[in-house]
C-alpha cells in the first residue's frame, strides 16, 4: 500500500556551503544544516519529534539532538543502501507524520566524504581492513573502487545499445551548464564543452572519464517533514510528497555488485520504483516538469530516463542529445547541476533542489514546475506544489 | 603480478574457496531441488531448503560484460581484466580474464576457466575457449 498521496509535506530545506574540506566536524554540519531547517520552516528545535538519516551517516540520532537542541523524539528510522535510499528517507519520514508516530520529522546527511574518507578511492581511502562481507566475491579481482564496480554494469548497457564514452559526456555538459549558474554549485561558473569532457583522464577505459564520475564533497543537507494539513500553517509555500517509494527487488541481488539480472542493459530495481510512483499517483512521465536524477556516475541518468519513461530502451543517448533533458525541453535533469555539478551530498541535495523548484525559489528555475520527481534508483519520490 | 587482496571466506562461502584452491569452480546446489544460487545463500529461495551440495561446474560461459581494471592513482602493474561471466550451468560469476589482449575481448565471447596463482592468493580466471565445433 502507497503513502496517500500529498499527506506529507516538506516544510523546511536547509543546507551547509558545499566544499572540498568544510574545516569542521561531520557532526557540525549535520547540526547546521539541520537548525537551517527547522529555521526555514519556521519551527523550532522543540518542535522536531523525529530524526530520518542513512544507515552509513556516522553521526548519532542523540549527539545531534544535544548539538541542535532537539528534546525528545519518538521517532528515528535509518534508511540502507546509502544515496540508493536517498528518497526512501522522505518515505520513512513521510510514514511517520501521516500514521501519528511523529508531527514534524527532521532528515538530515552530513560528511566529510572529500576531505576525510573518500569512497572514491581504492578500498574507501585505506580505511577498510580487507573486504566487508561478500566482497570476497569482487575485490580480490581488483573490483576496488565504485567507478570499477559501476562500470561493469554500464559496459553491457553501453555495448547492447553501442555507446560510446561521448555519449555520456552529454549528459556531463548538462550537469555542468546547469552548476554553472548556481551559486551553490562547487561548480559555480565553470561549463564545460564536450570537448573538454573528452580530454578529462580515463577512470575506466572505455566507459568513464573523471567528468562522468559525481564529485566528492564535505556538507550536510536537511529538510523538515510534517503533514500537508500542518505545513499549511507554515513559513513556506506548501510542497506535498505525492508519493514515495524504494525499488528493491531480489534479480538485482546486490546494490553496487549489480550483475546477476537477467538483463543489464536496464535498471529492474528503478523500473519497479517507477511502476510503485506512477501507480499511486496516475501520474504519467508526461505530467513530470523537472527531474532529479541521482547519478554517482553518468551512464545511470541514462539508465533512469529508460526506467522511469521519459524515453525508450536504449534511447537515452538519442534524447539527451537532442536537447531533451535542457531546461525549457522535455523534462529538464538536474537543474541544479546534479551530483557531477552542484556537489555530492550522497543524493540528498538533490530532493532540496525539487523542494526549491515547486517553491518557485530555484537558481534554474523552470517555469511553472508543479510536479517534480526525484529519483535514486532504489528510491524515488514525486513532489507537488498544489498547482 | 597484481596486487591481490585475498578473499575472507565466510560460513556461507567457504566451500567455494576450498574448491577453488583445489582448482574446482564449485557453485551452491539445493539438495532439494537443485537450484544453483551464486553468490550462495543460505536457504534455497526457490524451496525453503537449508540442505545443499557443492556442485562442480563445467568451467565453461561466456563473458556477459567486462571493463578494465585500472585506477589512476593505485594502477596494477599489469592492468587486469574483470568480467562478468555467464556460465553454461546459468549462473554468473565476477572473475578475471587472461591469456587475452584487450583488443580482442567481446561481450558473448566463449571462455573456460582455469586456475592461477598470485603470491598465494588462488583465484578462478578464465581464458578464451575454442568456438563450438572446433578443438
Amino acid at each position: 500500500m502507497a503513502l496517500t498521496p500529498g499527506a506529507a509535506a516538506i516544510a523546511g530545506i536547509g543546507h551547509t556551503e558545499f566544499s572540498k574540506n568544510s574545516g569542521r566536524s561531520e557532526l557540525q554540519l549535520a547540526s547546521e544544516a539541520v537548525r537551517a531547517a527547522i529555521a526555514d520552516a519556521g519551527l523550532t528545535p522543540a518542535d522536531v519529534d523525529g530524526v530520518v538519516t542513512m544507515t552509513v551517516d556516522v553521526n548519532d540520532e542523540l549527539a545531534l539532538m544535544r548539538s541542535v537542541g532537539i528534546e525528545e523524539i519518538s521517532w528515528a528510522s535509518r534508511t540502507p543502501f546509502g544515496g540508493g535510499g536517498s528518497c526512501a528517507l522522505l518515505q520513512n519520514a513521510a510514514a511517520a507524520v501521516t500514521s501519528g508516530a511523529a508531527n514534524a520529522v527532521v532528515i538530515y546527511r552530513a560528511f566529510n566524504e572529500r576531505s576525510a574518507t573518500r569512497f572514491g578511492q581504492p578500498n574507501g581511502g585505506g580505511q577498510r581492513q580487507g573486504p566487508p562481507p561478500g566482497w570476497s566475491w569482487y575485490l580480490p579481482f581488483g573490483l576496488d573502487t565504485p567507478a570499477k564496480i559501476y562500470s561493469l554494469w554500464y559496459q553491457r548497457y553501453m555495448d547492447a545499445y553501442g555507446l560510446t564514452n561521448e555519449d555520456f559526456g552529454r549528459y556531463t555538459v548538462v550537469a555542468r551548464k546547469n552548476a554553472a549558474t548556481n551559486p551553490n554549485a562547487w561548480f559555480y561558473k565553470r561549463p564545460i564543452t564536450l570537448e573538454d569532457h573528452q580530454n578529462s583522464r580515463w577512470i575506466v577505459e572505455p566507459i568513464l572519464r573523471l567528468l562522468d564520475c559525481c564529485q566528492e564533497s564535505d556538507g550536510g543537507v536537511a529538510l523538515v517533514v510534517t503533514t500537508a494539513e500542518r505545513a499549511k500553517d507554515l513559513k513556506q509555500p506548501l510542497v506535498t510528497l505525492e508519493a514515495a517509494t524504494q525499488g528493491h527487488n531480489r534479480a538485482s541481488a546486490d546494490v553496487m555488485f549489480n550483475y546477476y539480472d537477467k538483463d543489464l542493459s536496464r535498471f529492474s530495481a528503478a523500473e519497479y520504483a517507477a511502476r510503485q510512483l506512477y501507480g499511486a499517483t496516475g501520474l504519467t512521465p508526461a505530467d513530470i516538469d523537472a527531474a532529479m536524477i541521482y547519478e554517482n556516475f553518468s551512464p545511470v541518468v541514462f539508465l533512469q530516463l529508460e526506467a522511469f519513461g521519459f524515453c525508450g530502451a536504449g534511447e537515452a543517448a538519442g534524447f539527451i542529445k537532442d536537447g531533451h533533458i535542457e531546461i525549457g525541453s522535455t523534462i529538464p535533469v538536474n537543474p541544479h547541476g546534479g551530483l557531477l555539478g552542484e556537489a555530492y551530498i550522497h543524493g540528498v541535495n538533490n530532493v532540496i533542489e525539487g523542494v526549491r523548484q515547486l517553491r518557485g525559489t530555484a537558481a534554474n528555475q523552470v517555469s511553472g514546475a508543479s510536479r517534480v520527481l526525484a529519483a535514486a534508483g532504489h528510491s524515488a519520490l514525486i513532489l507537488g506544489n498544489g498547482n | 603480478m597484481p596486487r591481490v587482496i585475498p578473499p575472507v571466506p565466510v560460513r556461507d562461502d567457504e566451500f567455494f574457496w576450498t574448491g577453488v584452491a583445489e582448482h574446482k569452480l564449485l557453485a551452491r546446489s539445493c539438495a532439494a531441488c537443485g537450484l544453483l544460487q551464486h553468490p550462495p545463500t543460505p536457504m534455497c529461495p526457490a524451496c525453503g531448503g537449508l540442505e545443499w551440495n557443492a556442485k562442480e561446474l563445467s568451467g565453461a560461459g561466456f563473458v556477459y560484460s567486462w571493463i578494465v581494471s585500472r585506477h589512476p592513482t593505485q594502477p596494477d602493474a599489469e592492468p587486469r581484466i574483470v568480467a562478468v561471466i555467464a556460465l553454461d550451468e546459468g549462473i554468473r560469476m565476477v572473475a578475471n580474464l587472461s591469456g587475452v589482449d584487450v583488443k580482442d575481448v567481446r561481450n558473448n565471447m566463449r571462455v573456460a576457466v582455469h586456475f592461477e596463482d598470485f603470491d598465494g592468493v588462488t583465484l578462478p580466471q578464465f581464458r578464451p575457449a575454442a568456438p563450438e565445433g572446433e578443438h
